[in-house]
């Protein structure tokens, strides 16, 4: 719960400065400036139009133009800035948005226009197109039509406290590095900001994904009363740290982190992690002004590698489009850009640049237990491919004398369909496994998680999926082959026993989802989990999945409640 | 000096409404006149003289206004505005580009 700061579409934040008595004759002239500048603006813009197209073509900057010079506007504005003290920014803001529910109620076409005319007289107000979110230097939530994945990253989670967007799933990238930052948010709510200004209290609950616009005290309350709890149960769980995931008959289970930044080793170690079982490298290219060079990856990797002093690093090799990277010749429009050119598909492709991230990684593997994963393979030969690549690599070091570990645990990621049906020959070419649902469930109910129309389609308990899994962690017993998982699945408490009966031993996980899979860990057996997996796979439905498993879960764990 | 009254019904007679280009037109001609010229919508009211406040009156076409002027000239205002509804506020001359 907080202030809100609205990001509109254009990228505007309206600041609600309540401006001292002393600034407002000050501010009031800043007020008839920017109308007037914007006026004359106006004025331009239609005589140009009148000269170059005719005067029909001028007749819509006069409207504006009117509509700017109204007297009722301006004296509206200027009430608000005299009597409430308002900066002229935010008083644009409230007037408009006033006129503009006025203008929706009588489904007029023309709110554009008045929205046009806001957002001319804020740009001439503020002067600058955006406000930098690196730059909140208090706290707020952040609300936005979209986050690009190098906005989401360049958040301050020391002030940004929670962010939500209009677009985006579950699964995206910007709810990821959400987690990654432990920022609570909400993604893709649909439109929503036409109902909020910056300045209002605006509550996030990121684990129900809800968003309460200007929460009366009552439900204030509430959700300050459940904060509560989750901090106290989060206390809790801290003391589990130093215990092992152990199941009550004995069976250990490693949780692992996923990672994205150096520095979410510290979340890992805080909450005893076994080591990192997805270390995303894709940050090193997110907003960076020029293509990472060797030593930017070694330096990324050998801090973790350090830092987890032995522990298992698993670094996944860049698993992208071509459009996240800025150097990289543009690539051809995609029309599906997740069934195009991107992930290892990419780093074939662009060999240079797949070798500097090898080169690093092998370099790094000199430090520590470190293992290197392939994203999105589809194909044997992809694979073939890429193992080739890193076997040249390794010959290159080898000529130069420098240190890495010859036999590097090679894997994949299992999270194309093909690859479950040909998991019989691809466990005889990889050292070990990591499933990756996220992908997976995407691609084998061919939903976009990010669209929001079909997105009710996408579904960790879809029985397809579970069918999926199921046949590669068999696959991977036979071999006997190390297999973890490390989709947004295993981070659920709901699916833990699932996915326990189903044989898995291994989940990397964000690591704020640690203490509560090991709590549910340390609470069933083996047995009682088996039983579990039986019944769910025999579940037509992710309907009848989910209830089973929550239903399970109440059983076995009661203190979960949702 | 007693204030002239003057009213006249009104039906909004062009294709696509009162939207901000006939709004735009009735705006200016009211500022021609001294009156002071309100545009009546059941309960609702919109200064004439003000783009804004007519457009947050919407206008389907066929609806109907009343037109209300006070002031010396108010019945030369509202003549001439109801001139310009009558006229479908010359839309198709004008193939307004909006």
């Amino acid at each position: 719960m907080g202030e809100a700061l609205v990001m509109d579409v254009e990228g505007f934040s309206i600041p609600r400065r309540v401006i001292p008595p002393e600034a407002v004759p000050g501010e009031l002239e800043r007020l008839e400036r920017a109308v007037a500048e914007v006026s004359e603006e106006l004025a331009r813009n239609r005589d140009a139009m009148n000269r170059d197209l005719g005067p029909k073509y001028g007749a819509i900057f006069e409207a504006h133009l009117m509509i700017l010079q109204d007297s009722g506007l301006r004296n509206d504005l200027r009430e608000l800035v005299r009597q409430k003290c308002y900066s002229p920014e935010y008083a644009v803001d409230r007037v408009i948005r006033r006129y503009a529910e006025l203008l929706h109620k009588v489904r007029s076409r023309n709110l554009a226009d008045l929205l046009d005319i806001e957002k001319r007289l804020l740009r001439t107000l503020l002067g600058r197109p955006r406000e930098d979110l690196s730059q909140i230097g208090r706290p707020v939530l952040v609300l936005a039509h979209n986050l690009t994945p190098s906005d989401a990253a360049s958040l301050n989670p020391d002030f940004v406290k929670g962010f939500v967007t209009e677009v985006g799933g579950p699964g995206s990238h910007v709810a990821i590095i959400a987690a990654a930052l432990e920022i609570p948010a909400v993604v893709g709510t649909g439109p929503c900001l036409g109902d909020v200004a910056s300045g209002d209290t605006v509550v996030i609950d990121g684990y129900r994904g809800i968003v309460v616009l200007r929460p009366d005290a009552e439900t204030r309350a509430r959700f300050e009363q459940e904060a509560a709890q989750r901090r106290s149960r989060a206390a809790q769980l801290a003391s589990l740290r130093d215990l092992p995931a152990v199941t009550p008959d004995g069976t250990r289970i490693q949780l692992l982190g996923n990672i994205e930044f150096p520095d979410e080793v510290q979340h890992c170690l805080d909450r005893g992690a076994d080591g990192i079982g997805l270390y995303r490298t894709e940050f090193l290219y997110l907003g960076a002004q020029r293509e990472p060079d060797e030593e930017d990856h070694f330096r990324a990797y050998s801090k973790v590698v350090r830092s987890m002093a032995g522990k298992p690093v698993t670094i996944r090799t860049f698993d992208l489009g071509a459009d996240k990277v800025p150097h990289l010749p543009d690539p051809e429009e995609e029309r599906n850009p997740c069934l195009g050119l991107r992930s290892i598909r990419l780093s074939l492709r662009h060999v240079p640049m797949f070798r500097r991230q090898l080169r690093a990684i092998l370099r790094a593997s000199a430090l520590g237990d470190v293992r290197v994963m392939f994203p999105l393979v589809s194909t044997l030969p992809e694979l073939r491919h890429a193992k080739m690549i890193l076997g040249d690599v390794m010959e290159d070091l080898a000529e130069e004398g420098i240190d890495f570990n010859r036999r590097l645990p090679v894997g994949i990621m299992v999270e194309v369909p093909s690859v479950v049906v040909m998991i019989d020959r691809f466990v005889e070419e990889v050292d070990f496994l990591s499933i990756g649902t996220n992908d997976l469930i995407q691609y084998t109910l061919a939903v976009d998680r990010n669209n929001k129309d079909v997105v009710s389609l996408y579904n960790d308990s879809d029985p397809a999926v579970l069918k999926l899994i199921e046949q590669t962690v068999r696959a991977a017993q036979r071999r006997p082959l190390p297999i973890s998982l490390c989709g947004r699945m295993s981070a659920s408490p709901t699916y833990t026993m699932l996915l326990l009966g189903l044989g898995l031993r291994q989940f990397s996980v964000p690591p704020s989802a640690i203490p509560e899979i090991k709590r549910v860990c340390r609470s069933v057996t083996i047995a009682q989990c088996e039983a579990v997996a039986r019944r769910a796979l025999t579940l037509e439905t992710a309907r009848d999945v989910t209830r089973f498993l929550r239903g399970e879960l109440k059983k076995y764990v009661p203190e979960f409640m949702d | 000096m007693s204030e002239a009254k003057a009213t006249r019904r009104v039906t909004v007679a062009n294709h696509t409404g009162l939207h901000i280009r006939p709004i735009t037109l009735v705006a200016k001609l009211a500022n021609q006149y001294r009156a002071r010229i309100e545009v009546v919508k059941d309960r609702q009211r919109a200064n004439a003289k003000s783009v804004l406040e007519m457009l947050s009156l919407g206008g389907q076409p066929g609806e109907e206004f009343l037109l209300e002027a006070e002031g010396e000239d108010a019945e030369a205002a509202v003549e001439a505005l109801a001139r310009l509804f009558a006229a479908g506020f010359h839309e198709d001359e004008a193939q307004t580009a909006f």
